[in-house]
């Protein structure tokens, strides 16, 4: 094979979403569209130009999903997309999956391209599973011989052999997960989609999924485009990285270089924020967070840590009810989108109670002692009870823990862990 | 892999925003037939699972309707049917009635029912409608049965009933009947997926239809009686369908050449119309539906 035969060429892709409802406003988009064409005009409604910010408010009421995508892929390759949710991930693979159709631009391939878009597409709990990989696989295009020469090898990937005469509505989700996956990983397309599989299954059917998408590219050298939040699995699995944001190509080149441009998307050098009504936040309202601040011991602001630092957290909330206490929950993720702890008040035996309308509260972390590198925080504001969440604001502010400070003497790479301990040695 | 061979700018195929209006994709369709086998099974091993009549259920439908039908339309409206006793003749009326009403109203649900595994997934889309109308051959075959049993029970108690020579031609028109039923579906459900007001049209639309489609009165019985309205029943295709194959099963009532090449006629445009807007829609009805 050529090594680098193109396979997969994408030219000026461009994806538009109208916003709001479709209802009654349809109809007369729909009849001016078809006067603009019948007199030879262009669409009125396909204005080029606005950019996709979602936490921004536009003018039109139409949206690029995707503007002015282009990149070629050559076969073999395995290519990670990644960028934040709404860059336009998704529509790009459904564009690729045939689901939808470009706005603009075209997708020319020279291989049969298959979607693991979400397993378990197209089971019917009612049919048993030998029925359901039938099934399955005639949806995701092969043919019944192809099937049934796999029959065996599939079953025995998925670990289901007990059940396989069993409808499928008494598996588990867990099992009808594996299921489906072996019966898309045995399909034999020369591109294949795949988009957050490998976020579902247990570990040890995770580590099985993703050698076997190794195996896909690498032993039989079939291109796979993998969409992910998980970094490190799109570290591990691609050898090219395409960053999107806001509905355009950011970057395209390595892997490495992709995740520190993703990385530096993220980064803000901010160690105040202000929410306001822009700020992309979830919950009832009743309370919500006003701004968010963090300093170091000396009290200084700072966004730059060391091991060994306190990392100090003021809030300030506004109670819009008549809610006399209320939760909180604080947490602390890595750039790969990885949980590293949850802190609540009632952890330290701190209670919040509201008397005033704005109140500001301290969060003290002392000694802090994770490996240098991106943190973001997140904050939630919940009942007591935990049944309603008042507000959720994801990413609110990012931290960086920095190489030096007093305990560091050497390298700490975050290959090699995520917390620095500093045990007491002593020989017995 | 000898792909190698193939030149830089010869592609396998191309994702655009707009096809050939015409292009069908026939070959595509053809290469996943095995999809349409599938599904086709699927309907019909699951339809009735956990059920405890099972399968009779194909039969209760229409055999109530029949009772019913007959004492209102032939004991109380008093409707005559000629030697045929009035049962036989509704249960006649009714099942073909019934192939081309579940035809219809399934397919006209395609898109929206299947919203969830189509936003996932490409097939060609067309597979889906084609499956129910093949799958419901399956319920109509079941119920022509029962409708046989009832022919050999009529003619044992000594009616004097007969079917016409060319009974054989019956399939014909069941395939006539499926294919108006797939063609008119896949314009109401590719509209559906924009303007849901059609779904709402289309549940009270095809009860009042079938007081126009001769279903329990012959033709001519609506010609001499509202000899002012018969235009409705003359010029709708599915009146000459269920005259002409109670014609065909029962010899009753009568055929006109006019009629049935006026319904093919109809027929074949309804699917080609159908076909068309069904494919432009597919590209990108996820967007709206």
């Amino acid at each position: 094979m050529h090594p680098n035969r193109v396979i997969l060429k994408a030219e000026n892709i461009s994806k538009q979403y109208r916003l709001g409802t479709v209802g009654t406003g349809t109809l007369s988009h729909d009849l001016n569209r078809f006067w603009h064409t019948i007199r030879g005009k262009e669409d009125p409604y396909l204005k080029v130009g606005e950019v996709n910010d979602r936490s921004s408010k536009g003018t039109s009421q139409y949206v690029w999903a995707l503007q002015d995508i282009n990149f070629e892929i050559n076969a073999g390759e395995v290519v990670g997309i990644i960028g934040k949710n709404g860059a336009g991930k998704s529509t790009l693979l459904k564009i690729l999956s045939k689901v939808t159709a470009p706005t603009t631009g075209v997708i020319k391939t020279k291989g049969r391209i298959a979607s693991l878009l979400e397993v378990g597409t197209g089971f019917n709990p009612e049919l048993t599973g030998r029925e359901n990989i039938y099934l399955n696989g005639a949806i995701l295009g092969m043919t019944k011989k192809e099937i049934t020469s796999k029959l065996d090898e599939i079953i025995a990937f998925s670990g289901c052999e007990r059940y396989i005469d069993t409808p499928t509505k008494r598996y588990s989700s867990g099992m009808t997960v594996r299921l489906a996956f072996a019966v898309a990983a045995f399909l034999e397309p020369e591109i294949l989609v795949v988009d957050e599989v490998l976020a579902v299954g247990d570990a040890e059917f995770q580590k099985k999924a993703i050698g076997k998408m190794q195996d896909i590219s690498k032993s039989e050298g079939r291109t796979v485009l993998f969409v992910s939040h998980n970094m490190a699995a799109v570290k591990s699995l691609c050898t090219r990285g395409i960053v999107l944001e806001n509905g355009r190509l950011k970057f395209d080149g390595t892997v490495n270089e992709a995740l520190d441009v993703y990385s530096d998307i993220n980064k803000s050098t901010e160690f105040k924020v202000v929410f306001d009504d822009e700020t992309s936040r979830s919950g009832s309202k009743n309370i919500q967070f006003q701004s968010i601040e963090i300093f170091n011991q000396h009290q200084k602001n700072t966004q730059e840590f060391s091991i060994g630092d306190d990392l100090i957290i003021k809030l300030q909330i506004k109670n819009n009810s008549t809610e006399k206490r209320s939760e909180m929950g604080i947490q602390i993720f890595t750039t790969e989108e990885m949980p590293v702890f949850h802190m609540m008040p009632r952890d330290s035996n701190f209670e919040i109670h509201h008397e005033n309308e704005i109140e500001e509260f301290q969060i003290q972390l002392k000694d802090i002692r994770l490996f240098p590198g991106l943190y973001y925080i997140t904050l939630t504001s919940a009942s007591t009870t935990g049944h309603q969440v008042f507000d959720c604001i994801q990413n609110a502010l990012t931290f960086e823990i920095i190489d030096g400070g007093a305990y560091t003497s050497r390298n700490l790479p975050r290959a090699a862990g995520l917390f620095f301990m500093n045990p007491e040695w002593k020989k017995i | 892999m000898n792909t190698d061979k193939i030149p830089e700018d010869d592609w396998l195929y191309e994702i655009k925003p707009k096809d050939n209006f015409f292009s069908l994709h026939l070959q595509e369709i053809w290469n996943y037939r095995d999809l349409l086998f599938l599904f086709v099974r699927r309907d019909v091993v699951t339809v009735y699972k956990q059920t405890i009549l099972g399968p009779l259920w194909y039969l209760i439908q229409p055999l109530f309707t029949a009772v019913t039908f007959t004492i209102i339309f032939n004991s109380v409206a008093g409707i005559e049917t000629g030697v045929t006793p009035p049962f036989l003749y509704n249960l006649a009326g009714i099942i073909v009635w019934n192939y081309f009403t579940t035809c219809l109203n399934e397919t006209s649900d395609t898109f929206k029912k299947n919203a969830g595994i189509f936003g996932k997934v490409y097939f060609p889309r067309l597979i889906m409608p084609l499956s129910i109308v093949v799958s419901n051959l399956l319920k109509l075959s079941i119920q022509l049965l029962i409708f046989i049993g009832f022919y050999v029970y009529y003619s044992l108690a000594g009616v004097a009933l007969s079917c016409s020579p060319f009974v054989f031609l019956f399939p014909v028109l069941v395939i006539i009947m499926g294919v108006l039923g797939l063609g008119l579906g896949m314009i109401i459900s590719s509209l559906v997926t924009k303007y849901r007001d059609l779904s709402f049209l289309i549940g009270f639309g095809v009860q009042l239809l079938m007081y126009v489609s001769a279903v329990m009165y012959p033709i001519a019985l609506l010609q001499e009686k509202l000899p002012d309205y018969a235009w409705l029943v003359r010029y709708n295709p599915l009146a000459y369908i269920i005259e002409t194959s109670r014609y065909l099963l029962l010899a009753e009532g009568e055929v006109s050449m006019f009629g049935v090449l006026y319904t093919l006629g109809i027929t074949i445009l309804l699917f080609f119309i159908g076909l068309l807007i069904f494919n432009k829609t597919e590209k990108n009805f996820i967007d709206t539906v």
